[in-house]
């Protein structure tokens, strides 16, 4: 998995506290919003987002670029791809 | 017999037109709102519109509104959904002894998981005092819940000033609005709260829906785990005609509410003046600050049960306090937090009004309830001196 600081989203997204599978709805539904180039911050508390973010972000030509921790919940980083 | 429905509080019956509302659902609109074809489109649109008729009656956003099965459900969803969710805050919450046991029991089990509760206590009059409340906040407290009004006593309290105070502290407060929604202006704007309940069945809805208000960003853990249902936050196949009817009866509770205000008021009042002038009858919660069609009385030296039984014999239907003290045969927490004495309180009696009652039914029960008082010390040994009197409460329309 991929770590890292600093990222600086163009849109943030508060799902913690959200059952599953809402990181992957709420994931589609506020790409559908951003231009290519554009980054999407998720806050998620749900583990299974550490595999289904980037699996998802292959498989729609979006690029993962990493989940930064915090205390209580995840921070991943999505920027939407051109396709 | 005729009957004279006074327990408004307890439930209201349909209206006609939610009735019509829901029927399609029940029948040919049968379908899953999380199918993807007609039958559950047509569900999930029926169940947004709805959304959207539950959040203008309040004045909130759509997304605001989480449905749940019963006002029970959502007072619990808000006191342990935000709790939890802010329990790296601090873990302390503050709720008032008007509560419904939904919010009590709730805070009960919040206890025993590790967090301090304080219970706010009430007046004589049942308000809670912003300024008590101040005095109990700590630096741990993360939630305030304070009923908007008591279905028991009927008082209505300063929502607005308390949320004033929490704001300060960056504390989150919840309102139990179930007995206030559709009967009186709740206006989310005005109110300032974080979490707000109501029931569809205490504005002509249906049983089996109601909702809670989630200020929009808030986060808080589901009570129901499960499906995606309601953004993730309440799973479980929704109760689609339920839902339906709710949205309808807001719709009609929004469109009448003044005028409903106007009819119940003056009947409530016919029932407290003339209760005014019974001999040893203290009206209970506030006089001017109630609910528009609750009227609230102690009755001294008869335990309420009998006169529920009484009234019932001439077809008047009422209640002796919350239904759940009333099954229980238990005086009151409410009334006792108001500083009633255990004895007059068990003679506690609640007359809730509603559209369906008439002028004419309010004569007949200002008319038939004096009698029954009358019937009842004639054969009650506290009234001829026996046993330990206690001495009447510090109710407001003390003689």
């Amino acid at each position: 998995m991929k770590f890292v600081d600093n990222v600086k989203p163009d849109v943030t997204t508060d799902i913690v506290y959200m059952m599953c599978p809402m990181h992957l709805l709420k994931l589609e539904e506020q790409m559908k919003e951003l231009e290519p180039g554009q980054i999407l911050e998720i806050m998620t508390d749900y583990d299974g987002a550490f595999e289904d973010i980037p699996d998802w972000c292959k498989k729609t030509g979006n690029e993962f670029l990493g989940v930064q921790e915090s205390p209580d919940f995840y921070k991943f980083y999505i920027k939407k791809g051109t396709r | 017999m005729k009957k004279y429905y006074f327990d408004h509080v307890a439930t209201n019956p349909l209206h006609p037109a939610v009735l019509e509302s829901m029927m399609p659902y029940f029948k040919e609109e049968f379908g899953n709102p999380l199918s993807v074809y007609e039958y559950g489109m047509n569900a999930k649109n029926a169940i947004e519109s709805a959304r959207g008729q539950v959040a203008a009656l309040i004045h909130a956003k759509a997304a605001e509104i989480i449905f749940t099965s019963s006002g029970a459900e959502a007072n619990n969803f808000a006191l342990r959904g935000i709790a939890l969710a802010r329990q790296n805050e601090g873990k302390h919450v503050l709720v008032s002894r008007m509560e419904h046991h939904s919010v009590l029991n709730a805070a009960r089990f919040l206890e025993k998981s590790g967090f301090t509760v304080t219970y706010l206590p009430v007046d004589k009059n049942g308000f809670v005092d912003p300024d008590t409340v101040k005095k109990m906040i700590t630096k741990e407290t993360t939630l305030i819940s304070v009923i908007h009004a008591s279905s028991e006593v009927g008082t209505i309290e300063p929502i607005r000033e308390i949320v004033k105070i929490a704001k300060e502290y960056n504390i989150m407060v919840h309102t139990d609005a179930v007995a206030t929604t559709g009967n009186i202006p709740v206006d989310i704007m005005e109110l300032g709260v974080d979490l707000l309940s109501m029931a569809a069945h205490q504005f002509y809805g249906p049983k089996g829906a109601a909702a809670l208000y989630v200020k929009q960003g808030t986060r808080i853990v589901p009570l129901i785990y499960g499906g995606i249902q309601e953004s993730g936050r309440r799973a479980g196949t929704e109760n689609v005609p339920a839902i339906v009817g709710m949205g309808k009866a807001a719709e009609i509770a929004a469109a009448g509410l003044q005028s409903k205000m106007d009819y119940l008021m003056p009947l409530r009042d016919r029932i407290i003046d003339t209760m005014a002038n019974v001999d040893r009858v203290y009206l209970t919660g506030d006089r001017h600050k109630r609910l528009p069609g609750h009227a609230s009385f102690c009755v001294e030296y008869i335990e309420g049960e009998a006169m529920l039984l009484l009234l019932a014999a001439k077809g008047i239907l009422s209640a002796s306090g919350s239904a759940c003290s009333s099954k229980a045969l238990k005086a009151s927490p409410v009334l006792l937090s108001m500083g009633i004495p255990s004895g007059l309180a068990q003679g506690s009696i609640v007359f809730s009004l509603g559209m369906d009652n008439a002028p004419e039914d309010i004569e007949y029960l200002t008319a038939e309830f004096p009698a029954v008082i009358k019937r009842l010390r004639e054969i009650s040994p506290y009234a001829q001196g026996w046993g330990d009197k206690e001495e009447g409460g510090s109710c407001t329309a003390k003689k």
